[in-house]
Parts: C-alpha cells; structure tokens; sequence
C-alpha cells in the first residue's frame, strides 16, 4: 500500500455533490469549489452506476476497463473526424448491391416483426409490396405478409439508412457513399416529392407507387448520370460544413445543402447527353423539395459511422434509430447488438388540424445525424429550427451546448458560426449519457400514426435512457470480464 | 384522516431540500402532515411502517419524488399538493432562453473536474447506495474523496479504499462527517486555528471536541482526517486510519498525531498500534469505550476525549489553560442541593454519537448502568427508544430517529421534544445535552435551545422541582455560531454550562452518586424505622 501522498497537497480544491451545507465551510474558507447538481445516473438504479463507476477512465491505470475503453474512443472519434463521405453513385436498384436479398424489405430502426409495426411502416410495407408487384392489393399484401413470404431486416444492418419508415425494396434505386478513408460505403433511398402522400410515411395510394417509379425512372437515372460527370464524386463534408454556415442543421433543415446540391448537380446534367425532359424533370424535383438532400446527409453521416463500429471495448454510439414504436441504439465495440427503448412522441409544432394525439412515435433512420454529431447536435448552427419548439436562437445554443456533455469530441469539420466557431459535439459516449442523466436531442419530422396520412409536424425528441442504460450494463460485463 | 399521494418522476433532491419544500407547504397552506421521500425501497418502508404507503406509490423509483400529504380536512389536500408542486418547479433550474442556462452547474464529477480549478477533493453526500459509485468515478479522476454518506455496502466501501490506497489517494468515510484537510472545513468541521496537532478519527463528533478543545488551549491543528465509523472493522482492515498515520507521519507540520475511535476490531487495533509506535512522532490513542492500555514509548493512550486533547496539547509544548473549573463534585453537590429524593436518573439526549458512548463508558466505569439506543458492548438495550428508563443515554443522531429528518444538529425539534418529555418525569436527576457548533449543525442553536430549556425547567418547577439542564458547547470562538455568546445565551436559560464533553458526563455522574446515596440513607433509615 503506497502512502497517501497527494491528500495533503498545499491547495485543497473541492467538488460537492449530494446535501446541501455540507461545503458551507470550504466556501467559507474561500478554497475553489464546485457544487454539482447531482442526480442519480440513467435510470436511478444503484446497481447501474455502480457498473458505469467501474467503466470510468484513469490515467493513473491504464489497464483499468475504463481506460482501455476510453483508447478505444480515441481511435473512434480519430476514425469519424477523418472519414471522408463522398457520394460517388446511384445504384439504379437495391439488388444490385444486394443481389440475394430476394424479397427482403428494409426497414427504419431495430429490428421488429410485422405484427408489432406501427401504422405508417405497415402501410408502407404494403406499399413496397404493391411497388414490387409482389401483390396486386393491400389485402393480398397483407396476407403475403402474414405468411412469412416477406423477410424483414434492419436497414442499419445492410449499410443503409432510411428516413421515417425507411423502407427499402429490392427495385428502389439508392444513393451511394463511399468513405474514401476507409472504402465503405452506406446507402440510402431518395427522399419521394409529393409531400403527405409518400412511401416514408406509409401511404399507398397509386400516386404513391408512380411518384417510386418516378424516382427509378427518371431521377435514378439522371442523379446517376449526374455523379458520374462530377470528377471524383461529390465530397459530402464540405458541403454540409457549408450549409451548416447557412442555417441548416442537416437533419431536419436541408434548405441550402438542397441548393448547393442543385447547383451541383445542374451543371453537370446540363451537360450530359440526358433529354431535357428528364433534366427538367429532375430538377423541378430537387428544387421542390428542400428536404432533398436529406438522403444524402445521412448516408454521409451512415459511411461516417460504419466505419467507427466495431472497435472493441469502445462505448462510442454508432447508430442511434427508430422504428416508430422502439429506439435502438448499436455501440462500437459492442457490435451485432441493438439495444432498444421505447420511443417517445415528439414534443413540437403540429400542422393546422392535428395534434400529439394523431402523432405516432419517434420514427426513421435519420438520427444517424445527430449520431455523427449534426441534426440537433448542430442545432446552434439552424436557429430556425427551435421555433417547432417555441424557443429562442439561444435555445439552440444550449442544444449544440449540452450535447457537448455526452459527447468526447467536437467535429472540426462542421463549425458552428454561433458558438466562435467551435467544432459541433461527436462521438456520443454511453458512459456520459448516464452519467449526466442527459439523453440525446433529435431533431424530427413528426409521422401521423394511421398509415399514409403523412407529416403533420415537427419538433425533437429525446433517445430513451434504457437503450444507454442497457448498454452499459453490457459494456460493464464484456469490459470487466 | 384523508391521505393523497402522487409521483413527481424522474427528479432528485436531497432531503434537506425536500424537508424544506415540506416546511414550506405546511406553513402556506395549513395542511396537517407533508411527506416528501424519494422512491427508494427504505423509504417505501418507511412509508408503509407510517401507514401512508399508497397503491400509487408502488411505482415509484429511486428517482422518482414520492408525495403524501395528510389531513383531517380531505380539501385542503389538493391545494397543498399544488404548492408542493410549484415549490418542486420553483426550485428546477429555470430553461428558456437566457446564456445562464449555458453556464447551469455540471451534473457529474468529471463535469465538474472539467470546470473546477484542479480539484484534488470530493465530498460527496449523495444517498447511500449511490455514494461508492461516485466516490469510484473521483478516485479514478484523481481526487481524494469524503464520504459523508453512510449506509454504502461494506463491499463497496473496501473496494473503493483499496482503489484508493493503491493510487496513493483517501477515501475519508463512508459515514464521515468531519474533516479538515489544509485548513479547509468539510462537512460538520468546526473553525480552528492551524497548528502542529495532527488529528485521525473514525467518529465524528468527537473529532470536533477533540479538535475545539485543543483550539481553546491555545493550539491548533495541521490536519484532521476523518475515516468513517467503518473503517476500524476488521472487514475494511482501518485502510483509512493507516493511511492517515502514514500522511501525518510524512507532514512536516504535525508534530503530534492523536486518534480518536471507537476500540476498532482487535487485529486492526494491533496494526494501528505498532504503526502508530515506528512514526517517530507522538501519538496519542483514545479508543473510547475500550479497554484501558497503558502507555509505551511515544505511544500515549488516553480514555477520554478532554484527557486526549489536553495530552497532545501538552505532547505539543502548549501551555494549557482552564483548570479554573469547578470540580465534578463541587458542581454536583451545588445541582444536587436543590433536589428532590424521586431526582436519581441522568438523561442525556446527544446529538453527537460519540458524545453518547463517551458518557456510557464514564458512567459504567462508575458504576452507573445506563440504558441506551446504542448501547456499550454488554451494555442494556432500550426497549422503546421514545421512552427513557432509569439512567438514559440516547443518540438522536441514531437511523431510528432520522429517517425522513435533518439531524438533530441541524434541527433541534426532536431533542427538544425528548426535553420536555423528561421535564415531565418525576425521577430524572438532570438531563445533559450537547451542542455543536460549526459549520453544517444549526445557525444558531441557543436560539431555539434556550426557550425550550426555560420551558422545561417552568414546567419541572410547576411540578415543585428543579431540573437541572447541564449543556456543553463543542466549538470554538471562531465559529459562526461564536462559542461564548451560545454558552451565554444557554446559561441565562438556567442551564448550567460545563467545559467538555467528558466533563459534562462526569458532572452527571457526580450527580448521580449523590443522589442514589441519597437514597441509600433514606433506604437505611427507612429499614432502621422498620426494625425499630
């Protein structure tokens, strides 16, 4: 046993914690000291923080789990700080970078069974169904379903992301984005134009199914043609470190990397061998719709995350994801598992007629933004946004602020103009998220929860605390073993 | 009487906080009973022993707030209920819009390690089963840690100290109330000069005498290290006191070391011994309620807290001063003149744990068996804490009395109460009270002390008795409640001020002697009658 040597150092600087009063004599006696506002961490459980007292770094012992938990995050955070998501393709179909996946649909979130799907994804399954000719009506549909002729699966899984239901069919065409620091590459569906009546929020209706084959016929084919005359693809960070500069948050704003992309794309449409009907086409699309880029924000921020899974003992979140009725969250150095909650209603503004009755749970892949430290991460950067929750500019201040807390790193890649152009948080730690009692902000369209009724608002919402509570708890055990 | 109870989720506050909502709520809107606890399963049971658990409470999670409000007048329970919950979100930090909220305080250690200017100390006084978790997270960031809550499981408490000894760090506690490290005041600490004293202790208040009466000598303290009342078992081995000796050893500034504790496990107490006798310094040992040891070499021991203060001061080379107090039997004799026969038994009602175990061992060396909450190794258990028996020494500062309350340190309410109690019973020869100052026990104790001591002794007298009240005041001049205008405010009460905490007990001795004497004559002269 050493001696105590550092106890009686000349300076005695104190942080306080727990009954107030018990500091009243250090504050008298005009040593530093600092009182936190403590609160029993994740769930309240004291089995729970004492697992996460076991994870907690030292440098003083760097074979204590917590400090090859905190290498394990160096690495990670070096690994999203360097990636480099570029988008190179348009896959015309899903099955071609999937060739056996047969009648497999993708879907938003963790993995979950048809009879446990909420409305909006149900319907958009059907309409998947209907798109894919596997099925001539909705009641067909179903009852192909109910047979176990569908196989359902993660689009996390596939290297994929899908916004709000985020379904994924065999015939869709998809985005392409290749981290060319590591050679992955995430994919990701187009966003539909048409407003309410789209796949991602579960309708459809034969419009619905055109505006699908309107997107494989015509935007499919020009984006395509469009990348391929960008020498080296379109590399993604600095165009969304641009928009970040010009209000959007990349999530749930897209309305200048929508524009930028347009401005992108239209140069080199005009000049491939495409007919103007099709350029037209295309481009009335994009400009119609400032959420466009979304599709390619998250499969930026997909190639980005991939390439950070995987690095054992690491407690860096990787994928945080909704499937409208749970959450789940994958962790990189716990691969191969999802760790789930439930999801809460989003707490913001609602279009005229509708109200948090009609909403139906947190939905979408799109998360995987705030998962790589934009959407409301960045939301300092979009100070438009907080007005779907009535706040002011400097609410989205405190947003980019607090997540800082849960965070171990700042991107220096995507700077936020209000903040002195500090880098926005990355890199979220489960270990903090509990510990700070803090859960994750996410900026999000809010999902109707009969099948095909569409958006009818807009606001954030919050990870649910069990899915990083369970994760630590499994970090405790494969970090302590 | 109507009860309503209801979840305020996912929000914790201390106790202190919810007993003053409490208060609060009570006084605004005249609602007979307020019981605010957080969901813990000890708190559920406590709920349950009260009769006020409630189906809606099942729910209820650690953090979670669970609210009972109680009253004959079933309407008068919503609008305290509605107080209760603007008190709650009167004291939330206020969001919205303004840069405050960007600098809000940090929620967890390594947040406030970031923010602090190189902090090396955390106190920490977050319930219990949280406590070790927490005190882990500081040790591994580097700080040394006071532990003031109890209750951490024993496990625990080892696991953290040897996390600790390896990292050449201390973990002061669990259940440590006091210390003060480079002069800086933690927890329940008085205000004492610095000097060449260097103090360990496994019991808090008497740290605090120790430490006051070396201050009122005239000599000072280097440092004083508190290791909680668990350490001394044989299960954490005394990791804490060792440590402690082994830093005052080092410290250039301490010239003698005292220690104060309760008599630690038998193979603990041969390891502090031996360690304390190759220090090369004096030490003085009082482990209170043991057996007596003799001294050897630089190792003195003592039985008393006034008889360890005085030593190492003289250890030191400090003049002493006092000894201008009257002796015990002079003071007993001077109490006991006004005495009635019935008058034969002591209560003392301690706030100070160690106050109380010091006056049973003084007592019982004399003869005098006392009946206690926390009674002597062999020593009687009382049967009904609420209710004194013969001779009495009580801990109010004991779980039985301060579950769901402030310690009587800080709220004077429940000893009070036990004062009047005693007031009423024709056979108490003297009550003896402790009073300590410093900062985290009451602003300004005398205040709510000396009323009730006028009371008690009012309503003593309407019964055509005299109650003696012997107080002893364990501070210094320097604290913020100052020492002798507390002793002034309390001796103009009628109650009869003594130096120490060891002379407050053996004045009660005195008195007692006198009184069962008393009664030994009046015995034999009844006896003498009856052959007559």
């Amino acid at each position: 046993m050493n001696a105590a040597s550092s106890a009686l150092q000349d300076k005695t600087s104190v942080i306080s914690l727990g009954a107030s009063g018990l500091d009243r004599g250090v504050e008298s006696s005009g040593a530093p000291l600092v009182r936190l506002q403590w609160q029993p961490v994740g769930d309240g459980s004291p089995e729970v923080a004492w697992s996460l007292a076991q994870l907690v770094g030292d440098a003083g012992d760097a074979d204590c789990p917590g400090s090859r938990i905190d290498r394990a995050n160096a690495e990670v955070l070096e690994r999203i700080l360097t990636a480099q998501p570029v988008w190179v393709d348009v896959a015309a179909h899903a099955s071609e970078v999937w060739p056996d996946m047969g009648r497999t649909l993708l879907h938003a979130g963790p993995p979950i069974a048809w009879n446990d799907m909420c409305g909006p994804m149900k319907g958009a399954v059907v309409g998947a169904i209907l798109y894919e000719k596997w099925a001539t009506t909705q009641q067909e549909a179903e009852r192909l379903v109910a047979a176990g002729g569908i196989r359902f699966a993660p689009c996390h899984e596939f290297g994929a992301v899908g916004p709000m239901t985020g379904i994924i069919s065999p015939s869709m065409p998809l985005f392409v984005v290749l981290n060319q620091t590591t050679g992955n590459r995430a994919y990701a569906p187009m966003m539909e134009s048409g407003g309410a009546k789209t796949l991602r929020f579960g309708a459809f209706a034969p419009e619905v199914i055109e505006g699908l084959k309107l997107i494989e016929n015509v935007l499919a084919p020009c984006l395509k043609a469009a990348v391929a005359g960008i020498d080296g693809g379109l590399p993604l960070k600095p165009l969304m470190s641009q928009s970040l500069h010009m209000g959007d948050d990349v999530h749930n704003r897209n309305t200048a990397a929508t524009l930028l992309l347009y401005r992108a794309v239209t140069e080199s449409l005009i000049k491939s061998s495409i007919s103007r009907d099709l350029v037209d086409e295309t481009l009335r699309t994009i400009g119609a719709d400032d959420m466009f880029f979304l599709s390619l924000s998250m499969a930026a921020c997909k190639a980005t995350m991939d390439a950070a899974h995987g690095v054992p003992f690491s407690s860096i979140v990787t994928a945080m994801a909704r499937n409208g009725v749970n959450v789940g969250i994958r962790v990189s150095g716990l691969d191969g598992q999802w760790f789930v909650g439930p999801a809460d209603i989003p707490v913001g503004l609602f279009l005229p007629g509708f109200s948090e009755a009609d909403a139906n749970p947190d939905i979408g892949d799109s998360a995987i933004t705030e998962t790589a430290g934009l959407g409301a991460f960045a939301m300092a950067a979009a100070p438009a946004m907080v007005q779907f929750v009535g706040g002011t500019p400097q609410d989205a201040l405190r947003y980019s602020r607090e997540m800082a807390h849960v965070t171990i790193g700042r991107n220096p890649g995507f700077t936020l103009p209000m903040l002195d152009f500090i880098g926005a948080p990355v890199g979220i730690d489960i270990r903090k998220v509990v510990d700070e009692g803090r859960r994750p902000v996410i900026n999000t369209a809010t999902a109707h929860k009969e099948p095909g009724m569409g958006i009818i608002g807009a606001g954030v919402v919050q990870a649910p605390m069990k899915c990083f509570v369970d994760a630590v708890g499994a970090l405790a055990t494969a970090a302590t073993r | 009487m109507a009860i309503q109870s209801s979840i305020r989720a996912n929000l914790y506050k201390d106790s202190v906080s919810l007993m003053r909502i409490s208060q609060v709520t009570v006084a605004r809107t005249g609602v007979q009973r307020v019981t605010l606890l957080m969901g813990t399963r000890s708190n559920k049971e406590f709920l349950q022993q009260a009769g006020l658990m409630s189906p809606a409470l099942e729910s209820a999670k650690p953090g979670d707030i669970m609210i009972v409000v109680a009253d004959d007048a079933p309407d008068k329970l919503a609008a305290a209920e509605r107080e209760i919950h603007s008190q709650i979100a009167g004291e939330e930090p206020k969001g919205g819009s303004t840069e405050a909220a960007a600098e809000a305080p940090p929620r967890s250690i390594s947040g406030g390690v970031a923010m602090a200017d190189h902090a090396d100390l955390a106190l920490i006084s977050v319930p219990g089963p949280y406590a070790a978790a927490e005190a882990l997270k500081a040790l591994r960031q580097g700080l040394n840690v006071l532990l003031f809550s109890d209750n951490v499981p024993i496990e625990q408490e080892v696991a953290i100290k040897r996390v600790a000894a390896q990292k050449g760090l201390l973990v002061m506690g669990p259940d440590c109330g006091t210390a003060i490290i480079n002069g800086v005041p933690l927890g329940f600490a008085n205000v004492v000069r610095r000097g060449a004293i260097g103090l360990v202790g496994a019991s808090g208040t008497g740290l605090q005498e120790v430490m006051c009466q070396i201050h009122r000598h005239g000599q000072g303290i280097s440092q004083a290290i508190g290791t909680g009342s668990h350490d001394v078992s044989s299960e954490v081995g005394g990791i804490t006191m060792l440590q402690g000796l082994e830093l005052l050893a080092a410290d250039a500034q301490t010239k003698v070391v005292a220690i104060v504790s309760k008599p630690p496990a038998p193979d603990v107490q041969k390891r502090v011994v031996e360690r304390a006798r190759a220090i090369g310094k004096p030490v003085v040992i009082c482990f209170l309620g043991g057996e007596p040891a003799a001294s050897a070499g630089n190792v003195h021991r003592t039985s008393s807290l006034e008889e360890t203060a005085r030593q190492a001061v003289a250890l030191a080379g400090a003049r002493q001063s006092g000894g201008d107090e009257q002796s015990a039997e002079q003071f007993a004799e001077r109490v006991c003149a006004s005495l009635a026969p019935s008058q034969r038994y002591l209560r003392g009602l301690y706030s100070g744990g160690t106050f109380c175990s010091e006056a049973q061992t003084i007592w019982r060396a004399a003869g005098i068996r006392a009946r206690s909450n926390v009674p002597l190794a062999g020593a009687d258990r009382l049967a009904d804490v609420e209710q004194s028996h013969g001779h009495t020494a009580i801990d109010l500062g004991s779980d039985e009395f301060t579950v769901g309350r402030p310690h009587p340190m800080i709220d004077y309410g429940v000893r009070i109460e036990r004062l009047l109690k005693e007031a009423d019973d024709p056979t108490v020869a003297c009550v003896v009270l402790d009073v300590v100052l410093g900062y985290g026990s009451h602003p300004n104790p005398a205040e709510v002390l000396a009323p009730a001591i006028r009371r008690a002794k009012a309503a003593a007298r309407a019964q055509g008795r005299e109650l003696p009240v012997l107080c002893f005041v364990c501070g210094t001049g320097s604290d913020p409640q100052p020492y002798e205008i507390q002793k002034a405010m309390l001796a103009d009460a009628g109650a009869e001020i003594v130096g120490s905490s060891t002379g407050a007990a053996r004045v009660a001795q005195a008195i007692a002697g006198r009184m069962a004497a008393d009664d030994n004559a009046t015995g034999r002269r009844v006896m003498q009658g009856g052959e007559r």
